[in-house]
């Protein structure tokens, strides 16, 4: 069995947001970029199911700007076999990201596609599930555990009331939540193992997609401040404002 | 030009956060469809008909929509959404596996967890968990949008008699099958949608120390949550977690104890109501967005403060 992961590069969880001062996105300059945190968890999952003889190969795959490379090294450097990245400039749509992803499974031939249940820059939640549609396979989205049949997956997936568990023919898409492993970090000497790893480049128009926005961004601004609160000098003075002024208990 | 909403229920009653979907609805057009995939849903179809902001409900009654599949629930919406200006449904786990299946048969670039309608084709939606506000245009034929539904304040239940229609079932999905369904079964409200949060962070110090968390949050009916600094230390569960790679929450109240407001964890609180955070660093920057402010040892102010509200007479559920 072969796995495809599909990770993209973000601002780090830890960087303090900042929008521009013309209101056209968010400062990217200078800026930590990593993994997509729950793209980590996609690619230990993999990696896992490689480990546990039930995989062959794991691609690790992205679409992106030139340094999303360093996103495929990572994926490398934690267990994935080989990496592709599908180089496009500019915003990419998950619309447009799904195409490129079919086209990359089409050539690939994976029997799985794993990937982040969301990205945490555009927090759109939509590419997996779009790419199950294209592709018009079943979709596991949210995962918190997989297990790995015969010629299926029993996928429990985080949902609102709790836990639910379906079953999904292979081949497949599944989305990870964060719950569903504990990213490993990777060691200097398979960091340095995964620079010799190949990493094969292509762009989205080589795919034939087109990757042209349907969405127009208008403008990005600040959320709205919070007016500065006050310091209560006791838990009495507390409980009284919460009651009395905040109405709220 | 009519707006599809897709309710979300369990075959008896609708989920609360349809109502929400149905106000955003209502806002983009006041033609406002609604349909139910179910089976034996006959009282869905009739609650949701009563809602005076629905004017037609499409009642698909058929075996195939006893549990909810995403595979399922797609073939039976492109079916007709060709009538449609808009498709639209909530950005709860129901509508965000459900929405990018339907947009991408229809080609069309979703439009993600709204949180205002501006016009028919433009939207407010947050991006890097509420850090920035992105105001954005639909250029396809057909929007399709979810709606963040605590942006939105419910649709009345009374009053409509909207027209039931019965409509027809889409293809069954051969390749994927429902097994079954855990519901937390909990006295204590769901974190994403509880009307007080209490939180803990690292200041708690350990897992026995949430006892004192669970003590405040069992008097306010409320729901236990958790910076990312107190999961990774291994106090609590990562499904309490609350921020940017947790959940997001817009309770009436948050209490943050022992949190010293890490960005991650303010992305996914500061769009609360009212914030009280009790820390013993006057200098920790979750003073800085909180409205009431305690300075103290948690260990200290939390017994006291559960002592001061078993002396209040009544407290709000």
């Amino acid at each position: 069995m072969k796995i495809l992961v599909a990770v993209k590069r973000v601002i780090d969880y830890n960087v303090q947001i900042r929008v521009k001062e013309d209101g056209t996105g968010v400062v990217t300059d200078n800026v930590k970029m990593s993994t997509n945190p729950p793209d980590d968890n996609a690619i230990e999952e993999a990696v896992k199911i490689k480990e546990a003889g039930k995989a062959t190969e794991v691609v690790a795959v992205s679409v992106g700007e030139e340094k999303a490379q360093e996103t495929v090294r990572k994926a490398l450097a934690v267990g994935a076999d080989r990496g592709i990245l599908v180089k496009a400039d500019g915003v990419i749509e998950p619309l447009a990201v799904s195409k490129i992803l079919q086209k990359v499974v089409e050539k690939e031939k994976p029997d799985l596609v794993f990937m982040g249940k969301q990205a945490i820059d555009d927090d759109c939640n939509q590419t997996g599930q779009m790419l199950a549609a294209l592709l018009n396979w079943p979709q596991a989205t949210f995962a918190s555990k997989i297990e790995v049949k015969d010629k299926s997956l029993e996928v429990t997936r985080e949902i609102d009331e709790g836990l639910e568990t379906i079953e999904v023919n292979v081949p497949a898409i599944v989305t990870c939540d964060l719950r569903l492993n504990e990213p490993r970090y990777a060691s200097l000497p398979n960091i340095m193992k995964a620079k010799k790893k190949p990493i094969e480049q292509i762009t989205a128009s080589d795919l034939g997609v087109d990757t042209k926005p349907r969405i127009e961004q208008i403008k990005v601004e600040e959320p709205p401040k919070r007016k500065a609160g006050i310091k209560v000098a006791s838990v009495e003075e507390l409980v009284q404002k919460l009651k009395n002024e905040a109405k709220v208990i | 030009m009519s707006v599809l909403l897709i309710a979300e229920h369990n075959n008896k009653e609708f989920k609360p956060f349809t109502l929400n979907a149905i106000s955003a609805a209502s806002q983009i057009n006041e033609d406002v469809h609604v349909l139910i995939l179910g089976s034996n849903s006959d009282s869905v179809a009739k609650s949701i008909s009563e809602v005076p902001n629905v004017k037609k409900v499409i009642h698909v009654n058929n075996s195939l929509y006893e549990n909810y599949l995403a595979e399922n629930y797609t073939s039976a919406v492109i079916k007709i959404a060709g009538n449609y200006s808009h498709i639209v449904c909530s950005a709860n786990t129901f509508g965000k596996n459900l929405m990018p299946r339907i947009a991408a048969l229809l080609d069309i670039s979703q439009v993600s967890d709204i949180t205002k309608v501006i016009s028919e084709d433009t939207f407010l939606r947050p991006i890097y968990a509420g850090n920035a506000f992105a105001t954005v245009k639909s250029t396809d034929k057909i929007k399709c949008v979810t709606i963040r539904p605590t942006s939105f304040d419910p649709a009345p239940t009374s009053g409509g008699s909207a027209e039931i229609t019965n409509g027809e079932p889409g293809d069954a999905s051969e390749v994927s099958k429902f097994l079954k369904k855990e519901e937390i079964k909990s006295d204590r409200p769901e974190l994403g949608t509880a009307r007080v949060v209490v939180s803990g962070g690292r200041g708690m110090q350990s897992g026995e120390n949430f006892k004192l968390i669970t003590a405040v949050a069992d008097k306010l009916n409320a729901a236990i949550g958790a910076s990312r600094a107190a999961v990774d230390a291994g106090y609590i569960t990562n499904d309490h977690q609350v921020g940017q790679t947790g959940k997001v929450v817009v309770p009436d109240l948050y209490i943050a104890v022992g949190i010293s407001g890490a960005i991650q964890h303010l992305a996914g609180m500061k769009e609360s109501k009212v914030i009280v955070a009790i820390n013993k660093d006057g200098e920790a920057p979750i003073f800085s967005i909180a409205d009431y402010g305690l300075e103290a040892d948690l260990f200290e102010a939390l017994p006291k403060f559960l002592e001061e509200l078993n002396k209040l007479n009544t407290i709000q559920k």
